[in-house]
């Protein structure tokens, strides 16, 4: 019950968005190699109006809304830019499509949203270009709030959590994050460093669990990953700490036996516990393209996935994947990372994180 | 998976314009339009997308395709021509100071590859019998040092640390230690920063003025999407780059943020990166990666390669073998070998053209230790039983099983494998019969 509380921060949904200076990566020219002034459609209106700042106990908002006004000014002041005084016609479509296109939502995600807003032009008789925006927004916020589900962690203790991804998408510093969210709490957190291949990879998990005071389980390096997650098992239940989190090494979803160790570390770790593990977050960084869904689909096949993890949303990277994520594969997105310290770590709400791109 | 779609897709409209066999204005909008979703799938960023379809069309349309008896491969050819030359047309090499030591800086986002990739390159160096030195400016993520020392360790490269001082300072005493160790190679691993960083930029730009490297690198993520390109511009603008690193290449990424990273800064992609492992560096070939983004396996270069190591005369007597249906395991193994000069085998079979379609790449396990036990077992039989394979029974199998050290089931699928290229074979053959009366050539996109 202590647990439940602790991911739920219910209150803070109506923090305004903080401007941010530093956006002005878009504003620079290409040289050489292609057509001089490629970019400058691309380039975007800085964060403007400068709202009073709600500060939280953690200051965890102000990080957000950082990283959410980078994707706001990117996508919703052209946007504006666009449908200010002219009639609906096959531009503005088109035009809407290379936003969406741009924000990394993907082909057939942005095709199916568009379509879905011509249609209701249509039968609802729209003529107003303006409405525009609110059918987006609309759409966008339905996607996102159709499978949605927050982080919530059960009764029976411990809680067990299991972080999986490809290659340095961020996996072992939402774990640092997340045991310190839940160090807050006053409860005990074991870490199960599973990540026995990388270079230094143990250290670095070891660094977090010092910082966050939180308990580490490890073996050597090159060490038999699902041996790690075993004894993170029996740790966790013998010292009954509330939450186990385990760390995966990076691997590539394409690799079949690297799939393979990571199913067996999965079926180790369930017989261990006696039960399903709690949840397994796939790990996305925002900053990637179409291959996100891949990604999903193949490590879905090897683990049973209970959610995403968005990191690295506090760079340009507008996280439109998730809605291509949402859409297609109906993985909810549980967590957004905003930033490389312990606190920059967030629940992920599709109402605020929708209407903090309409702002 | 995207991967399917976009190879499926775009052969299916080649495929459309072969059968037309003429091409209209239209034929040609409709080809690009797909070829365009091709692209975006591919994450190359739209407005190089756009750029780049308004230059192929220009070329597309009118005599030149009209002109052609086979307007699909036409098309595919200029759209290749133009993807391959907006790559960059050439490789390019990391240039060496004059007077040593060459100072590498390694930049990028958090993530991208930058101290594995500081490890590659290492090796790559030291293998041409360099003396390089890495040095650890990232003082800001947990255990980065450490984890260069253990790359270092990996490589057998001495690493520069200083635990987590000014990483300008780290940058210089690490030059000076080059200087008066012998170290003709410094390769900096610095912290990932994200380009809109003000703070961490500079930190950059201190390092660059007081070390003043020869090659400033930009680590990129083979698997990022649409900001490649103001990620790439930005880096560019702020240190002034002089070349890419393309990592994570051994996935499924399509890689379109090669190309756009290449059209935004004009700066070179000089390898290509595709291992966690420290092994996997490779010189970028701007020909195979334009394949690889549209899809369609890397066909010229497949054929270039063929052309050049396959020797002409055992080629012509297995074609005239293909033709008579007489093609033995001896000849299996003759063109085993002759495959395995053209280089490692998971390389080539992504350059076949279909594999994108199949998509099961990761499936087919084919590696170099495999092909020697293929040709241990094909060794173990008599040369009876290569000529004749359908004699080889249960106790023929075991025979040869245990005298090639490997176990039945393999020697039944080789076997099997075998009968299925024999297959393989009489359909070519006969294709190529057809292609002779009809138009001529090898259709790639039938
Ligand atoms: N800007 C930013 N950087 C992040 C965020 N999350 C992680 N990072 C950085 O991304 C880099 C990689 O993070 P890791 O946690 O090591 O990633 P990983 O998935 O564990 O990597 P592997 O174990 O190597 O596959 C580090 O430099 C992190 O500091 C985020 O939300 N924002
Ligand atoms: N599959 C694959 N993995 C790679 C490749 N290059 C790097 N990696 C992996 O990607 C992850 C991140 O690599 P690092 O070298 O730590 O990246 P970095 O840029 O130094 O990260 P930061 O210092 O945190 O910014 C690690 O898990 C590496 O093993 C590659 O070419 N292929
Ligand atoms: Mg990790
Ligand atoms: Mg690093």
């Amino acid at each position: 019950m202590m647990l439940r509380k602790l991911f739920s921060r219910g209150g803070k949904k109506e923090a305004k968005v903080m401007p941010d200076p530093r956006i002005n990566d878009d504003q620079v020219k290409p040289e050489g190699g292609a057509d001089a002034g490629l970019l400058t459609d691309a380039e975007r209106s800085q964060g403007s109006e400068a709202n009073t700042e709600e500060v939280t106990p953690q200051g965890l908002f102000a990080r957000l809304k950082q990283g959410l006004t980078k994707t706001r000014t990117g996508f919703i002041d052209r946007i504006g830019q666009i449908l200010a005084g002219r009639g609906i016609d096959e531009d503005l479509f088109d035009e809407l499509e290379e936003i969406l296109i741009q924000a990394d939502v993907g082909v057939a995600t942005t095709l199916e949203l568009i379509g879905r807003i011509r249609q209701r032009v249509e039968t609802e008789r729209i003529t107003d270009s303006n409405a525009i925006q609110g059918l987006l927004k609309a759409e966008i916020k339905d996607l996102l709030s159709r499978d949605h589900q927050p982080l919530a962690l059960p009764d029976h203790t411990p809680a067990a959590i299991m972080v999986v991804g490809v290659n340095g998408v961020g996996k072992t510093t939402t774990i640092g994050k997340l045991a310190y969210r839940i160090k807050q709490n006053h409860a005990k957190v074991v870490l199960g460093a599973a990540d026995t291949f990388r270079a230094a990879a143990v250290d670095q998990l070891r660094v977090w669990a010092n910082r966050v005071g939180a308990d580490l389980i490890a073996h050597q390096e090159g060490a038999d990953p699902s041996a790690v997650a075993f004894d993170s098992v029996a740790a966790a239940k013998a010292r009954s700490a509330d939450v186990l989190i385990i760390d995966t090494a990076g691997r590539l979803h394409t690799k079949t036996n690297l799939m393979a160790e990571l199913g067996k570390v999965y079926r180790v770790t369930t017989r261990e516990l006696g039960r399903d593990l709690d949840e397994v977050l796939l790990v996305v960084d925002a900053t990637t393209g179409q291959n996100a869904l891949s990604q999903a689909k193949l490590f879905s096949e090897s683990v049973p996935l209970t959610g995403i993890v968005l990191t690295k949303l506090d760079g340009t990277a507008k996280g439109g994947i998730i809605l291509a994520l949402a859409n297609e594969l109906r993985l909810p997105v549980k967590l957004i990372g905003v930033g490389e310290q312990m606190r920059d770590l967030q629940d992920f709400d599709p109402i605020s994180f929708t209407e903090a791109l309409f702002n | 998976m995207p991967f399917a779609n976009l190879s499926s897709r775009l052969q299916e409209t080649f495929r459309k314009l072969r059968a037309r066999g003429k091409l209209t204005d239209k034929d040609v909008d409709t080809a690009l339009r797909e070829v365009r979703l091709a692209l975006l799938e591919a994450d190359v960023n739209y407005l190089v997308v756009k750029d780049f379809i308004a230059k192929v069309k220009e070329r597309a349309v009118g005599h030149q395709v009209l002109a052609s008896l086979s307007p699909g491969q036409q098309v595919i050819k200029i759209v290749n021509e133009e993807l391959t030359s907006l790559m960059g047309g050439t490789q390019s090499k990391i240039s060496l100071a004059s007077k040593p030591p060459t100072i590498i800086m390694m930049v990028g986002l958090q993530g991208s590859g930058k101290t594995t990739t500081s490890g590659k390159l290492a090796l790559h160096f030291k293998g041409k019998g360099h003396r390089p030195l890495l040095a650890a400016a990232d003082i800001y993520r947990p255990a980065a040092v450490k984890q260069l020392i253990v790359v270092g360790e990996q490589v057998n490269v001495p690493v520069f640390s200083m635990g987590e001082t000014n990483p300008v300072d780290i940058a210089k005493a690490a030059v000076a230690h080059a200087k008066t160790h012998g170290n003709d190679i410094v390769i900096i691993d610095t912290a990932g920063r994200l380009h809109i960083d003000t703070e961490l930029m500079h930190e950059l730009e201190e390092i660059k003025r007081s070390v003043n490297p020869h090659e400033i690198l930009l680590i990129v993520d083979s698997m990022t999407g649409q900001e490649a390109v103001s990620v790439a511009v930005s880096f560019d603008q702020q240190l002034g780059i002089d070349g890419v690193i393309l990592t994570k290449l051994d996935g499924d990424a399509r890689g379109g943020a090669a190309l756009s990273v290449k059209a935004v800064t004009g700066k070179p992609i000089k390898f290509a990166a595709m291992s966690e492992k420290m092994d996997g560096l490779e010189v970028f070939h701007p020909d195979r990666m334009a394949s690889r983004i549209l899809g369609m396996g890397d066909v010229l270069s497949l054929i270039e390669k063929a052309e050049a190591t396959f020797d002409e005369q055992k080629a012509k007597e297995l074609t005239e073998k293909m033709r008579r249906d007489a093609f033995t395991l001896e000849d299996f193994r003759e063109q085993l070998a002759q495959i395995k000069k053209m280089g490692p085998l998971d390389q080539l079979l992504g350059m076949i053209p279909g594999m994108g379609k199949l998509g099961q790449m990761r499936d087919l396990a084919v590696d170099d230790s495999h092909l020697k036990r293929i040709e241990a077992i094909i060794s173990s039989m008599t040369v009876e039983e290569r000529r004749n394979p359908d004699i080889i029974g249960g106790s023929r199998k075991r025979r040869i099983a245990a005298g090639s050290g490997t176990r039945v089931q393999e020697v039944n699928r080789l076997l099997k494998q075998f009968n299925q290229t024999r297959q393989m074979m009489k359909q070519f053959s006969e294709m190529e019969r057809r292609g002779r009366k009809g138009k001529g050539g090898f259709n790639l996109f039938r």
